[in-house]
Formats: structure tokens, C-alpha cells, sequence
């Protein structure tokens, strides 16, 4: 029960410090933003081929906002030291990354609601509500395979002066079955599924989730521990 | 007198480099041209060794990284290096020839130097992986530090192949069809076996090499700095 707990304070902790300061949502999701108004000056005014690609653009402009997120979610950790002494109080590390993990998750999948409509509205693609509910569906589950590699591996980048580098090298090859399979989905779901595809790449994603968060959890406690 | 004992990685090595020479003998000059294909089809007797011996790295460095990470183990830290930049450099020359054999065969005539096959694509993202695993130990100063992190990166990376080789096959099997497997005739067999365990050797060589310049610069690392002389030392002597 321990574990829970202190699995439940770290979120708090996070969702807090999140709600009082709020710069970091706002300045993300700008960032997203700029990212999807950039994608259509790159492709030019044609309509065309904006709609056409607006799911990879979306899940782009979403995929590069949760890496400057996720970066950011340890940066506060390591100020002052703050993470040797959650570790010191003691907090199991494995509660300490679930706690995380889960906050990340929250933060990511929020990014969704505020982009999504903005971009389906620059690139001028029509979706009722209901579809709307279906594509953060989608987006959700994705963001629980962003944040829980993104977690390890921010942890780890944290420390280091090069942090800002490494973290998109490490994270970019490894997310591309995420990318390939949410960018599907919401193809699909944008366009019509006519052959019955949705069902498989739902099922990568949800293979992605459950295996990242298996592995990396039982990992974390190397990466954050002194030896 | 003493004899300079010969480190047991250097008969590998040497064994390695003789049967490369033989098998790629027999498979320049004494296996048959293909049929359609043609000589450039010989680039197959380095291009799949390479596939797999690449393979073979990957999954040693993968091993070494749960060796790391259970026992602590500095070895098994060295051989993990050894095992992912061996490995890397392999799928940077399989990707190589993989783009000369294209070259002169699927793409010739055209403009194309790249396809979004299975196999093409998986291996690029491989070696970008595993090239990700050196770039974290690279920035990382602390030693046990850069064994522990290596390993979780490491372990973290190679359980990601299968998922990125499904994800590519889903993806393309909207398009075409994955290409047909060869059909390998008897006289090609041999030199491809041959070439296999001499690039195989060749790299076991490089891992236990990798390794003990990785162990020696632990122990450099350990090794106290020179104590900075007194002035009063430094005056009289």
C-alpha cells in the first residue's frame, strides 16, 4: 500500500507544482502551435495537401511538444538535487517513476484537446465531436507510450549538460512504431476505415504501452540510483 | 626468454581474416554468376553476413546489458560496448552495400537511392537506435554511472526492434508486397557459410578488444593523480 502512496504523492506533487505555476502547459502548447503553423507554411496555402497529411502533421507537432514537455517534467527534479532527496526520504524509485510516469501521461495526453481542434481547423479537415472523442482516445494512448521511455530517458538526459540533444536522439528511433501506429489511427479515423485496420494499430499501441511500462519500470531504479 | 603470450581474441581474429579471404575467393570466383541478377549479385556473400552477424551484436550487447545491470559486473560492461559499436559499424556497412547492390539492380536506371522496404527501413532505424546508446555513453562522465545507464538504454532500445519491424510491415503492406526470399543455390551456400563465421570471428575480435581497452581505461580512471608537491618539497628538492 506504501507503494501506491507514494506513487499518489509524487503525481500530487507534480499535478501541483503543474497547477500553480502553469508556464509550462502555456509555453508548450505555444510551442505546438508554432510547430503546426509551421508544417503549412512549409507545405504552402494548398489546401490539399494540408488536409491530406494533417494526421502526421498533428501527431508531429504533438510528438515534438511532449519531448520539450517531457524534458522539462525532470528538469525541477534536478534543481537543488531534488530527486536525491525524494530518494533519500525513501521513495521506492519504482513508485517515484509510476508517480511520474502518470503525471507525464496526464500532461501529454492534455496537450490533445488544445491542439487537436487548432490543428483539424488550420488544415481545414472536418470532424464531428464524436470523432473528436475518438481521436483523443487515440492520443491517449500514445501518450502513455511517449512518457513511459520518455520518463527513463529524461531522468537520465536530466543530469547532462546536453540534455536538449540527447533526449530527441534516444526518443525519436524509439517512437516510431508510436508515430507510424497513432498517425494510422487517426488517418483512419479522419478518412474512413474502409478494410477494418483501426483495430491493428490500436493493438500496437496498446503492445507499446504495456511492454514500455512493464520494462521501464523495472529499469528506472538502475538509471536514478547510486551504485 | 619469455614468450609474449598471445591474447586469446587474436586467433579469432586471424582465423576470421583467413576465412574471409577464402570464402570471398569462392564466392568472386568460383560460385556461378546469378541468373538475373548477374556479378553484382556477389555482393550477397559480404551483404548478408554483415545482416547477420549485426544481429548477432545487437542481441550480445543486449545480453551483456542484463549481465551489467544483475551483477555489477565490469566485463560485461566492456563487452556491451564492444558488442553495440561492433555491431553498429556492421549495419552501417550493411546499409552500404545494401544501397550498391540497389543501385545496380532495383533501382538502376532511376534516380533512387532508397526504398521503404521492411528490411531497409528496420535496419536503418537499428543502427540509429544503437548509435542513440553510444551518444548517451559519450556524454556521460561518471563510469558506474555509464555502465548502468548504457545497460538500461541498451535494453530499452533492442525491445524495440520487433515492435519497429511489425510497425513497418503493417505500414508498407498497404503499398506492396514484402520482396520474395531468395533462393539460394548449393554452389552459393558455401561461401555465404564461410564468409558468415569469418565476419562472426572478425567481430568477436573487435568486442574483446573493445573490451579491454574499456577495462584498461577503467583502471586508468582509478588510478590515484600524482600528489601536487608542497612548496616546501618542491624548494628543496
Amino acid at each position: 500500500m506504501t507503494f501506491l502512496r507514494q506513487a499518489l504523492a509524487i503525481l500530487r506533487k507534480d499535478l501541483l507544482i503543474e497547477w500553480r505555476g502553469r508556464s509550462r502547459l502555456f509555453s508548450v502548447l505555444l510551442f505546438g502551435v508554432v510547430t503546426l503553423l509551421l508544417f503549412s507554411f512549409a507545405v504552402g496555402p494548398d489546401g490539399g495537401a494540408l488536409e491530406e497529411n494533417a494526421s502526421g502533421f498533428l501527431v508531429l507537432a504533438l510528438l515534438l511538444s511532449s519531448t520539450l514537455a517531457l524534458s522539462e517534467s525532470f528538469r525541477l527534479e534536478q534543481e537543488q538535487r531534488a530527486i536525491e532527496g525524494l530518494l533519500l526520504v525513501p521513495v521506492d524509485p519504482v513508485a517515484l517513476y509510476y508517480g511520474k510516469v502518470t503525471g507525464n501521461t496526464l500532461f501529454l495526453f492534455l496537450l490533445g484537446p488544445l491542439l487537436m481542434p487548432i490543428a483539424l481547423g488550420l488544415y481545414g479537415v472536418p470532424a464531428g465531436p464524436e470523432t473528436l472523442l475518438r481521436l483523443l482516445g487515440v492520443w491517449g494512448l500514445a501518450a502513455a507510450g511517449l512518457s513511459a521511455p520518455g520518463s527513463l530517458y529524461a531522468a537520465m538526459t536530466s543530469r547532462l549538460q546536453s540534455r536538449d540533444v540527447l533526449l530527441p536522439i534516444l526518443l525519436f528511433p524509439l517512437l516510431v512504431p508510436v508515430l507510424v501506429a497513432a498517425v494510422k489511427a487517426i488517418d483512419l479515423l479522419l478518412s474512413g476505415d474502409p478494410m477494418g485496420q483501426l483495430r491493428d494499430w490500436l493493438l500496437l499501441l496498446v503492445a507499446f504501452d504495456l511492454i514500455y511500462w512493464a520494462l521501464c519500470g523495472i529499469l528506472f531504479p538502475q538509471a536514478v540510483e547510486e551504485r | 626468454m619469455t614468450l609474449r603470450r598471445i591474447p586469446w581474441e587474436h586467433w579469432f581474429g586471424g582465423a576470421g581474416l583467413a576465412l574471409l579471404l577464402i570464402g570471398s575467393y569462392i564466392g568472386l570466383f568460383v560460385a556461378p554468376p546469378e541468373r538475373y541478377m548477374g556479378e553484382v549479385q556477389r555482393i550477397m556473400y559480404v551483404h548478408l553476413p554483415c545482416a547477420w552477424v549485426s544481429m548477432v551484436c545487437f542481441t550480445a550487447a543486449f545480453a551483456s546489458a542484463i549481465g551489467s545491470l544483475w551483477t555489477g559486473g565490469k566485463k560485461w560492461d566492456g563487452a556491451l560496448v564492444g558488442a553495440i559499436e561492433a555491431g553498429v559499424v556492421l549495419n552501417v556497412l550493411l546499409l552500404i552495400q545494401g544501397i550498391v547492390w540497389g543501385r545496380a539492380t532495383w533501382w538502376e536506371g532511376t534516380d533512387k537511392w532508397w526504398t521503404w522496404d521492411v528490411r531497409l527501413t528496420t535496419s536503418l532505424l537499428m543502427c540509429l537506435l544503437f548509435a542513440g546508446v553510444l551518444a548517451l555513453r559519450a556524454f556521460v562522465e561518471d563510469r558506474e554511472r555509464k555502465a548502468s545507464w548504457s545497460a538500461v538504454a541498451t535494453i530499452v532500445a533492442y525491445v524495440d526492434v520487433p515492435l519497429v519491424y511489425f510497425c513497418v510491415r503493417w505500414m508498407r503492406s498497404l503499398h506492396q508486397p514484402q520482396s520474395s526470399p531468395e533462393t539460394v543455390s548449393s554452389l552459393m551456400v558455401t561461401p555465404l557459410r564461410i564468409n558468415s563465421f569469418a565476419v562472426l570471428f572478425i567481430a568477436i575480435w573487435f568486442i574483446a578488444r573493445r573490451a579491454r581497452i574499456e577495462l584498461m581505461r577503467r583502471q586508468m580512471d582509478e588510478v590515484p593523480l600524482p600528489r601536487r608537491l608542497t612548496p616546501q618539497e618542491s624548494a628543496g628538492g
